[in-house]
């Protein structure tokens, strides 16, 4: 039997962080406050004094801190990006999270003792591609994409050195990892190059009698009855008139669930879960970490008659959005 | 803040809404400014993110005591505004039971706004700034507090 995977958990300020390492995560993820990371928005992540004050309250429960420095160096500023990377090793961190290949050079040749790992913005969903990296930039950990079935992810595993990093809980969009160009079409910034997505200056929420319109850019991406769920606002999940009808062309507004195949997930050999955002308040990290522990733990306890508890279920499906909770590619019969 | 406790989720009846509307608004302004000051004094907000607030006019209703505060940011000091000239820069809605879930951090806006419990309209990344640098806030313990008690 493999051992536990770790429960990695999202820190988007001090609060979280703290939250996550008390509710039992077993590794903290977080960004510096700059677009060097996916989730560049207003007023969130670390800057210095919280960031040292986070690794050191992680560190004093035996917990690891992993920085995401996951967006792509822009042409004329890539000196930015490596200043964080130095700021990393600096600050002590456990690893650091990068996607861009130049990025992971710069990293593997200035500094060979730190623990790096492939980003999920890297897209490789290959044991080829991780092999690759794992040759050239000696990368540890690789986090697959949200879209390899379970089969898959057991394929990479069966067939690389590298650690496998994999998604259990979040919100889903179309997951075309580090590749995914739609709020750009819509605003002209995309998580690639400012490390946000559909950025808040661009959304509208206009309330009307009755329903709610969603504005990204102008352009009209949902809108909701006053008892409908509301989602984020991304292209990717806007309802739009396709030949006379009105549906969600791309992607309906879903979170991502893995309990049901926990099992299966260890048993695959998984070295750890993540849990998706950073983005969501200290309430959040609490709930979701809490269960993610409990669920973890009653595995390693019961072993074979591992069950999900409703009240698991219940506390995720509260924080979720949309209406549905899915295994996401995990069951696909298709690849 | 104090884990204990949880807020469940109420809903006042209609006719405190309808009486709320008939009463003067101002003193849920002070009561708000006052808190959101007394925070300043303890230095709990970065001073970075709230030079982002400055002469933004916020308006906080709870729709289901029919009250509404009404405030500014000028000059280091947040001020109760008793008449609004304007529409505001950013606007929350919600039932008590809501701002009492989110004070508490039991709840998460973002699950609160998914399941259409808080309504955020105006000024979006104004909003944002504003739901971060509260997360941000490590509150100090204040179990003497008989609000807060489990």
């Amino acid at each position: 039997m493999h051992a536990l995977p770790d429960l990695v958990c999202p820190a988007g300020s001090l609060p979280a962080l703290k939250t996550a390492v008390d509710q039992g995560a077993d590794a903290v993820y977080l960004g510096f406050k700059n677009d060097t990371n996916a989730r560049n928005f207003a007023g969130l992540n670390f800057d210095h004094k919280s960031m040292v004050e986070g690794i050191r309250y992680a560190h004093s429960k035996g917990r690891e801190v992993l920085l995401a420095i996951n967006t792509f160096a822009q042409a004329g500023r890539v000196a930015d990006w490596r200043k964080s990377v130095d700021a990393a090793v600096d600050l002590g961190v456990d690893a650091i999270i990068l996607a861009d290949v130049g990025l992971l050079d710069y990293a593997a040749n200035k500094y060979p003792q730190q623990r790096l790992h492939l980003s999920v913005q890297g897209s490789a969903t290959s044991y080829e591609a991780i092999n690759f990296c794992q040759r050239e930039f000696g990368v540890r950990r690789a986090v697959l994409p949200r879209v390899l079935t379970l089969a898959q992810v057991e394929h990479v595993i069966k067939n690389t050195d590298v650690e496998i990093e994999v998604f259990g809980f979040g919100s889903l969009c179309v997951m075309n990892e580090g590749r995914c160009w739609l709020s750009s079409y819509a605003c002209g910034e995309s998580p690639n190059t400012v490390g946000a997505c559909s950025p808040a200056k661009y959304v509208k929420w206009d309330k009307q009698p009755g329903q709610m319109e969603t504005r990204l850019n102008g352009i009209l991406i949902d809108r909701f009855g006053d008892d409908e769920p509301a989602g984020y606002p991304t292209l990717c999940k806007g309802r739009f008139d396709v030949q006379g009808e009105t549906y969600y062309a791309l992607e309906e507004p879903t979170s991502l669930n893995v309990l049901e195949i926990l099992p299966d997930i260890l048993k695959i050999g998984v070295r750890a879960i993540k849990i998706e955002g950073r983005q969501r308040s200290p309430a959040y990290v609490a709930q979701v970490t809490r269960t993610l522990r409990a669920a973890l733990d009653s595995l390693r306890d019961s072993g074979e008659r591992y069950h999900v508890k409703p009240s698991w279920q219940a506390e995720l499906a509260k924080v979720s959005e949309g209406n549905q909770a899915t295994l996401g590619a995990y069951n696909r019969p298709w690849r | 803040m104090n884990q204990k406790m949880t807020i469940p989720r109420f809903r006042l009846p209609q006719f405190v809404a309808s009486l709320g509307q008939k009463l003067p608004q101002w003193p849920h302004s002070l009561v708000l400014t006052g808190a959101l000051n007394a925070a300043l004094k303890l230095k709990l907000l970065p001073e970075s993110e709230l030079a982002l607030l400055e002469d933004k006019l916020f308006r906080v209703r709870v729709l289901d005591t029919g009250g509404e505060a009404l405030y500014t940011f000028r000059s280091g000091l947040f001020r109760p505004v008793f008449q609004a000239t304007r529409e505001p820069d950013l606007a929350f809605a919600a039932n008590l039971s809501a701002y009492l879930q989110l004070l508490t951090r039991q709840e998460d806006p973002d699950t609160l706004f998914f399941n259409r419990e808080l309504e955020i309209t105006g000024d979006t990344e104004l909003g944002l700034i504003v739901k971060n640098m509260l997360d941000a806030v490590e509150w100090p313990n204040l179990p003497q507090l008989p609000l807060l008690r489990g």
